[in-house]
């Protein structure tokens, strides 16, 4: 059999059965599970990376389930931008699995590991059908997938949790259901499910009421998953009482794949003249994301618990995501697509640094950073390169994608866009000079004595691993653009 | 004018960031081997940027395309007459506050000396950086570099004070910064398509493909406000706040590398990003002429009531600094040269003042003037370096002061803007106002008895009228100051080479008129 070939199916199939069979091994043999694991999502990750090859070398890759022609089969399309997603989900699920092992054992009962790893597996197979189908029931099928496994994976944190993954269940079902009918709309009206076949199919449909109204459930949907304000309520509860490892996947991972789903909604199921012209969609999602950025950052500014911080920075971020998408212009697509792999890299470097000191500390506050520059010197570093790439600051990461957002939403000529974001910038100085200063400076106070003491290497690598690739990824930005985000542009950008 | 290309400039940036990666290898166990890479690193860097003179100085210009990130970011070096003049002020007194700063911390046992080195080090690759950059990202990416690396260096003490400071210095700095310079930045890629710097300026070409008055007038107003490290007023108040700094890092990062490159790229944006037709055009220059004029006179009022001898050489910084701002603002020949010459001028005078507050305190403990009463007597070296400092500060002959006011006063009668000259005179006799009591004191009075300072021992509390502890600082800081001392003088007498440069600038920059 050609893998090459069968590369966008394996990468489905693989986990999906490796999640089973994890629970077998499991009852067998518990320390066993995160080999496993290791291996299955290693694997994942070198698919993914052999369908980027792909993808980059001979263009969009069409697989045909079965052999089931569309649109009465399911159909895998794979292009530029779903290649990319898929990347950026095996890379963060399989560092942060490396990452889990000690955090986990630190924080969860030794029973409950092998239920994590069968979790954190099938949540990487939702994600990644998410990622390759080409079908927008298929999407719904794994949203569910991701969504369930991602419900369970935060109830068992710590005791908070059952009740904040409770809320985060009503919130997601609730958007399950909105994008549910949005479907089933669609499929009244065309008799189709295929994303290449409706993308032929509804521009006849664009005056009916019932595709607007198909329309706007999908985007309140996608919404409430992505955490767009203002529906982001459960999300702060939901990745602060969620164990540090899952906040990390999770954060980094679930935001970015609801944001390509909502791209795909917006610019390729419809088109995006319909999503711009004959409905004011765009400028909605626009000054939502205005709203997104300011409240979120404020409300970050307010926190005091480092993961609750996190959590409300990351709903800005979602606002930085959609608003590049909603100015309608080619700077602020690359923008867009270019943060949900930056911010990947930073929200999962955050949050591990979080399980970092929660593991040595035990206290998510951010006064627990005091003085670790002397106890933790790696850590830090990493999270001083994530915090300035938070900022902003060139040469790391988020300055770059940031430079398009902005670009962007002038060449669109909002300037009040342009000033959410750079005003987002300037709390986000604020909150990480907050915690810089207690870290670098306050522990000259400290009377403990300071000697190293850093988390172990099964943490500290992927820590620092993902600290390297902000700097490094910034440095590659044109090449990223240039090979892989130009092609993602929608036409008529 | 010709284009060389050569890695030169991006080895004069990189030696001190390879000193700093050794400095933090080698620690505080080996400290005299930790301090020889410092030393080795700024002579280096200086021999480096002194070698591309020749070549400037022949009317060539310098280039070197290091990474290209993306169309529009390129990191990229171009080193002309004005990037070297700034370029060999800040290596060559670099040099000088080496051996001052290892004097200064070794004497006063601060800790963390590792991180202090390896801060410096990075700071003088950043600050060679801006001096060489070829487009406004480069620019703004060693401009950041400079803001965070300082940051360890402002908070050093780790006192309350200090890190009141230290968040007050990173907050005005890096957060006017990434609010609006930053969005000036991509306006102007916007706008122009390109971020290159170009002697008569990118934007000179937008108005005509209709770019309105105001929209321009927006950037123009955004970059003022983001280049916070100019010390322009309403946001100068970050530099007395940092004055909780060890001297050293005052003296070379507060009256050299930080502000410097601070009214260096404002400088850099008159000439290069705006040019100076524009600017005339919009009726900019004057304005900002008299915005500076003004940061001039009320910094030198605040300077007056200052007991702190630090804070009132900070305040005289911020007065200083508007100086270079007012000259490039004028937009003629005489005003950018007087602009370009205070640069160099204003360090060496800047840096020599506070060398000797630091030596004071570091001989005495004493911070506060009131305290320095008939210290002259005690110090005369130290004292005779801050009178020539003083002076150069107040314009006299033959200081160099003299000659960047001199310059600017043309300047202003080029510009046919004559209240400039009543600006400059008031300025000089506040300059006086608040410099001459420091020196007549020091050298006049009797001292205060000996319960006016703190650290008091034995000695100290018995009543004796002197204080028989008090001598010299180590050597190790006296004679870098008068080093520079000397360099103040010198600057009247030779200022040739510097004033070469600067018409190489001029004639760039009006060339084609």
């Amino acid at each position: 059999m050609n893998i090459q070939a069968q590369a966008p199916v394996l990468i489905i199939i693989i986990p999906l059965l490796a999640s089973l069979i994890n629970i077998l091994i499991g009852t067998w043999r518990r320390d066993l599970c995160y080999p496993f694991a290791l291996i299955v999502l290693g694997s994942c990750l070198l698919l993914a990376f052999n369908i980027m090859d792909t993808v980059i070398n001979t263009g969009t890759i069409h697989y045909r389930i079965g052999g089931w022609a569309p649109p009465w089969g399911i159909e895998y399309v794979i292009d530029h931008l779903n290649a990319f997603i898929a990347v950026i989900v095996t890379s963060m699920s399989f560092i942060v699995s490396v990452y889990s092992r000690r955090s986990i054992e630190k924080e969860l009962r030794a029973s409950k590991i092998p239920y994590f790893y069968t979790l954190y597996i099938l949540l990487t197979t939702g994600l990644l059908g998410i990622t390759v189908t080409g079908d927008v029931f298929n999407i719904y099928v794994f949203l569910e997938i991701t969504s369930l496994a991602g419900y369970a994976l935060i109830a068992i944190g710590d005791e908070k949790a059952p009740m904040a993954s409770f809320n985060y269940v009503v919130m997601g079902t609730i958007g399950a259901c909105f994008y549910l009918l949005g479907v089933g709309y669609l499929y009244i009206m065309t008799g189709s499910l295929n994303i290449a076949d409706l993308q032929r199919l509804l521009p006849d449909l664009y005056g009916s009421t019932v595709i607007l109204v198909a329309f706007a459930f999908f985007l309140i949907g996608v919404s409430i998953k992505i955490a767009f304000f203002p529906l982001h309520t459960w999300l702060p509860d939901a990745y602060t009482h969620a164990p540090s490892a899952v906040s990390a996947v999770v954060a980094s991972t679930m935001t970015k794949v609801g944001a390509y789903v909502m791209i795909r909604i917006t610019f390729t199921v419809f088109e995006p003249r319909f999503s711009s012209e004959i409905i004011p969609m765009t400028s909605i999602l626009g000054w939502s994301s205005v709203l997104a950025i300011i409240s979120g950052s404020v409300l970050a500014l307010a926190q005091t618990d480092f993961k609750r911080t996190l959590s409300y920075i990351l709903i800005a971020e979602v606002g930085y995501i959609v608003i590049g998408l909603s100015v309608g212009n080619r700077a602020g697509f690359t923008g867009s697509v270019l943060h949900i792999l930056n911010d990947a890299f930073m929200v999962a470097c955050l949050f591990m640094v979080a399980g970092a000191v929660v593991y040595k500390k035990g206290s998510r506050n951010i006064d627990a950073f005091t003085g670790l520059n002397k106890r933790m010197p790696f850590t830090m570093a990493a999270f001083g390169i994530a915090a300035i790439s938070m900022i902003g600051v060139p040469p790391t990461a988020g300055f770059f994608s940031k430079w398009y957002l902005v670009l962007g939403t002038i060449e669109a000529g909002q300037w009040v866009f342009a000033s959410a974001l750079l005003f987002s910038s300037l709390i986000n100085a604020v909150i990480f000079v907050r915690i810089l200063e207690k870290v670098y400076f306050n522990g000259e106070n400290v009377s403990i004595p300071q000697s190293r003491d850093e988390v172990p290497l099964s943490m500290l690598f992927p820590v620092i691993f993902m600290g390297a690739g902000i700097l490094v990824l910034g440095l590659y930005s044109g090449d990223i653009i240039s090979s892989v985000i130009q092609h993602t542009v929608p036409k008529g950008f | 004018m010709d284009i060389l290309v050569s890695i030169k400039p991006v080895l004069a940036m990189a030696v001190s960031l390879a000193a700093a990666f050794l400095i933090l290898i080698t620690g505080e166990s080996a400290r005299n081997l930790r301090e020889t890479w410092t030393i080795l690193a700024a002579v280096i860097k200086f021999l480096i940027v002194a070698s591309m003179l020749p070549q400037i100085l022949d009317n060539k210009v310098i280039e070197y395309t290091l990474v290209s990130i993306a169309p529009g970011l390129l990191i990229k070096f171009r080193v002309d007459a004005l990037g070297i003049f700034f370029g060999l002020t800040a290596s060559f007194l670099w040099i000088i506050t080496s051996f001052y700063s290892i004097g200064y911390v070794r004497s006063s046992n601060e800790h963390a000396q590792t991180r202090y080195f390896m801060c410096f080090s990075i700071a003088l690759s950043a600050t060679m950086g801006v001096a060489f950059s070829a487009n406004m990202f480069t620019t703004f990416l060693f401009y950041e570099i400079i803001t965070l690396c300082t940051f360890p260096l402002v908070g050093h003490k780790g006192t309350q004070e200090a890190l009141k400071g230290a968040k007050r210095y990173l907050t005005y700095l890096l957060g006017t910064s990434v609010a609006f310079q930053l969005l000036a930045v991509i306006l102007t890629y916007h706008t122009a398509g390109t971020l290159d710097f170009s002697n008569h300026g990118i934007m000179s070409a937008a108005r005509d493909r209709g770019a309105s008055d105001a929209f321009l007038t927006v950037i123009f107003v955004l970059y003022m406000a983001g280049i916070t490290k100019a010390a322009m007023m309403p946001f100068h108040s970050w530099l007395p706040a940092a004055m909780v700094a060890p001297t050293p890092v005052s003296a070379l990062l507060h009256a050299v590398a930080v502000v410097k490159t601070g009214v260096f790229v404002v400088v850099k944006i008159v000439l290069h990003i705006f040019g100076i037709d524009l600017l005339r055009q919009l009726g900019l220059g004057t304005a900002l002429a008299y915005f500076s004029s003004f940061t001039i006179i009320v910094a030198s009022v605040i300077a007056l009531k200052q007991d702190n001898l630090k804070r009132r050489l900070a305040y005289s910084t911020v007065s200083q600094l508007s100086y270079v701002i007012l000259g490039v603002a004028l937009l003629t020949p005489s005003g950018i040269t007087g602009s370009i010459m205070h640069i160099v001028i204003h360090a060496f005078g800047k840096i020599t003042l506070f060398f000797t507050a630091g030596a004071i305190y570091i001989a005495s403990h004493k911070t506060e003037i009131s305290q320095l009463d008939g210290i002259g007597k005690k110090m005369p070296f130290t004292m005779a370096a801050f009178t020539v400092g003083a002076l150069s500060m107040i314009g006299l002959p033959p200081f160099g002061g003299f000659i960047s006011k001199w310059y600017i006063a043309i300047g202003s009668i080029e510009a046919r803007e004559l209240p400039i000259i009543l600006v400059i005179a008031t300025s000089t006799i506040l300059n006086a106002c608040y410099f001459l009591p420091v020196v007549y004191a020091a050298f006049f009075k009797e001292p205060k008895p000996a319960h006016t300072h703190s650290h008091g021992s034995d000695a100290y509390q018995s009543p004796v009228t002197h204080h028989p502890s008090i001598h010299e600082a180590p050597a190790m800081m006296v004679v870098p100051l008068i080093v520079t001392a000397i360099g103040v003088v010198a600057l009247f007498f030779s200022p040739s080479r510097f004033l070469e440069l600067a018409k190489i600038v001029v004639s760039s920059v009006t060339g084609g008129n």
